[in-house]
């Protein structure tokens, strides 16, 4: 599917900021921002929803650490019951370090592939980059064109507003 | 739109650097051929590092009865290698887990060579206790899988298994955050690199990243989990650490303060480890603008609290085993400051309590070779600490005649010099292949330079 899209070039992030926010509130419609780095408040800038992938982290933490208790437990005094100076089988405290290390490790692994996941990143995977200098020192916003509405020498005109250095126009 | 308190602060990145100038500085070393230091570096820890091979081929073929331990000392040179390494690495989590929650930015020029020292560090402590088992091929033994002896599962009341899940948890745990982290740089250097097989490498190793900002959403997102799951971690690491031995029943190991003391002396060594190598690293790298005096200062500050808090460990370790009306307790403690390893205490004990105190002084923190001898003092004072609590607390047990003394065997020598030789190889080929500052981080947390933006390039096309 190939959509027409404006791509706007800054030199700045607070120019960024700013024309992203302007151009959500004008109710046009947002594809993308790229940037070199994480800028502070984009996310709100760009009306993104906070990211859900905490739950991921949770769940797997649970798992981990009641999966491993369970094992532990089930180990250590169903599968073969071993009598370890004396104590009660199924000691709980000494079952805690163990269940603790299975938490943090699921919980770790499980959000970073959960993220490498819902960001679509995976080895060998081609992509066009919007502008090669995307990664060093360039903020692009891109505006879908989709909208019948939209009126080209507006929006050109609202990005001059913020310092905009290039606009170029793309099929996406 | 700078803070409005960002002028009282020092600036984090000196120079007047622009976001393009940071990319420069710091990719070029990755794009040019080593120089001669370099080299000599490279080769020098290489040949430590092939002394080791040499001496642990030597040591599983003929047995670990060519160390120097005896049925009193049965723990000599490798765990204190083993505590050792893992402590070293802590400081490496210190600063980019818990210094990351306490929204340090002074972090971002030292956190990402800090999370490589780590993860070398801790290969380097995996090796001892793996030879200490004489039989490394049997490793997997150490994991519960089901096996045709019963199956007969691992013990886990034991603090020695709950050791192995602890660092081999914060191996690879270390390892993801510090890949995740890694991930956008890689993107900036694949972009930087000339077509052909580096940029492939680096193409695929930065798994198609692309700036876009839904996905640094929630990369930073899953950042912030990480720092969370890492900062109780690394707590978690060295108390398991610190219980393979206050479980026992030993005077001197069996305290409960163990716990506090040795996370604080892990975090200790490792932040001396940090500026040790990273004040060599700002010289021969040439990256002064980055790693500034502010950081230097900051580093030697958060050093001198940790040593006053070892320094407290070592004095209410001693008092209580005074307090305590336990003979043997106060035997012990005596027998460190006083007996035949008596060099070895006060070794530590300078190093690690006095040494210290100069970075009380201003003068002192901004003279850089001063600071860097003195984070050498403070390697050396910690790895006797961890020789002192082992050696001098098994040595004169509790019936006199089997007392003994410990003396490393040339062995023993050569594989602790042979993880020195592995630490210093991979961190050089390390600094060789990736930058060695998150680019990405630093250009979000410094105030940088602004080139004014040109509007006579404006143009409109369609492609």
């Amino acid at each position: 599917m190939s959509e027409r899209v404006i791509l706007a070039h800054f030199e700045h992030e607070d120019d960024l900021l700013a024309a992203t926010n302007a151009v959500r509130l004008e109710g046009l419609q947002i594809v993308d921002v790229f940037t070199p780095y994480a800028v502070h408040g984009l996310d709100k800038a760009m009306g993104l929803k906070p990211s859900r992938l905490t739950w991921v982290c949770f769940v797997c933490g649970m798992v981990g650490g009641l999966g491993m208790l369970w094992f532990e437990h089930w180990s250590a005094s169903i599968s073969w019951a071993i009598n370890v100076g004396g104590k009660p089988w199924n000691s709980l405290p000494s079952d805690v370090p163990v269940a603790f290390e299975a938490a943090i490790l699921l919980a770790g692994f499980g959000s970073v592939f959960a993220l490498f996941a819902v960001c679509k990143l995976y080895p060998g995977k081609h992509i066009r980059m919007i502008s090669p200098r995307v990664t060093d020192d360039q903020f692009v916003l891109v505006i879908n064109e989709a909208n019948a509405s939209f009126d080209l020498s507006a929006v050109q005109d609202l990005l001059h507003k913020y310092d905009v250095v290039a606009i170029e126009e793309k099929l996406l | 739109m700078s803070e409005p308190n960002a002028p009282l602060r020092p600036p984090l990145v000196t120079g007047d650097k622009t976001l393009s100038d940071v990319t420069q500085d710091i990719c070029e070393p990755l794009e040019c051929r080593p120089n001669a230091l370099w080299w000599v570096a490279f080769l020098t820890s290489l040949s430590f590092l092939l002394l080791g091979v040499v001496a642990v081929w030597y040591q599983v073929a003929t047995g670990i009865g060519t160390w120097g331990l005896n049925k009193t000392v049965g723990w000599g040179f490798d765990i204190t290698n083993f505590v050792f390494w893992v402590g070293i690495g802590h400081a490496g989590t210190l600063i980019s887990a818990v210094l990351f929650l306490f929204r340090q930015k002074w972090r971002t020029a030292v956190n990402r060579s800090a999370e490589a020292m780590t993860l070398i560090a801790v290969m380097c402590a995996g090796i001892f206790p793996l030879i200490h088992m004489g039989r490394p091929w049997l490793a997997f033994w150490m994991m519960p899988y089901p096996n045709t002896r019963g199956p007969l599962w691992v013990n886990f009341k034991s603090p020695l298994l709950w050791d192995v899940f602890a660092i081999s948890t914060y191996l690879m745990i270390s390892a993801v955050f510090w890949y995740v982290g890694l991930v956008p740089d890689l993107a900036t250097v694949r972009d930087r690199t000339e077509p052909g097989w580096r940029k492939r490498i680096y193409s695929i190793l930065c798994l198609g990243w692309d700036g876009s900002a839904r996905t640094w959403h929630r990369y930073e997102t899953v950042y912030l989990l990480l720092a969370g799951l890492a900062t109780p971690l690394v707590f978690s690491v060295h108390t398991i650490v610190s219980m393979d031995f206050a479980t026992s029943v030993i005077p001197g190991w069996h305290t409960t303060i163990f716990p506090p003391y040795f996370v604080a002396g892990a975090i200790f060594s490792g932040l001396a480890m940090v500026l040790t190598l990273m004040l060599v690293a700002r010289k021969v790298m040439t990256l002064e603008n980055y790693i500034t005096k502010v950081h230097v200062d900051k580093m030697c500050k958060l050093i001198l609290a940790m040593g006053c808090i070892v320094g407290l460990a070592y004095s209410t370790e001693f008092f209580t085993a005074l307090y305590s009306g336990n003979a043997y307790e106060q035997f012990v403690f005596m027998n460190r400051a006083l007996g035949p390893f008596n060099w070895a205490y006060w070794t530590m004990v300078s190093c690690n309590v006095i040494a210290p105190q100069f970075f009380w002084f201003r003068s002192v923190r901004s003279c850089l070779p001063v600071v860097f001898v003195l984070t050498l003092f403070i390697n050396v004072g910690m790895w006797f600490e961890r020789f002192v609590i082992i050696v001098t607390s098994l040595h004169r047990d509790f019936l006199p005649s089997s007392w003994a003394s410990y003396v490393p065997s040339w062995i023993e020598l050569a594989t602790f010099a042979g993880s020195f030789g592995l630490f210093f190889t991979l961190f050089l080929i390390f600094c060789r292949v990736l930058p060695v500052i998150a680019i990405a981080e630093i250009k979000g947390a410094a105030h940088l330079k602004k080139v004014p933006s040109k509007q006579a390039s404006v143009q409109e096309k369609v492609v």
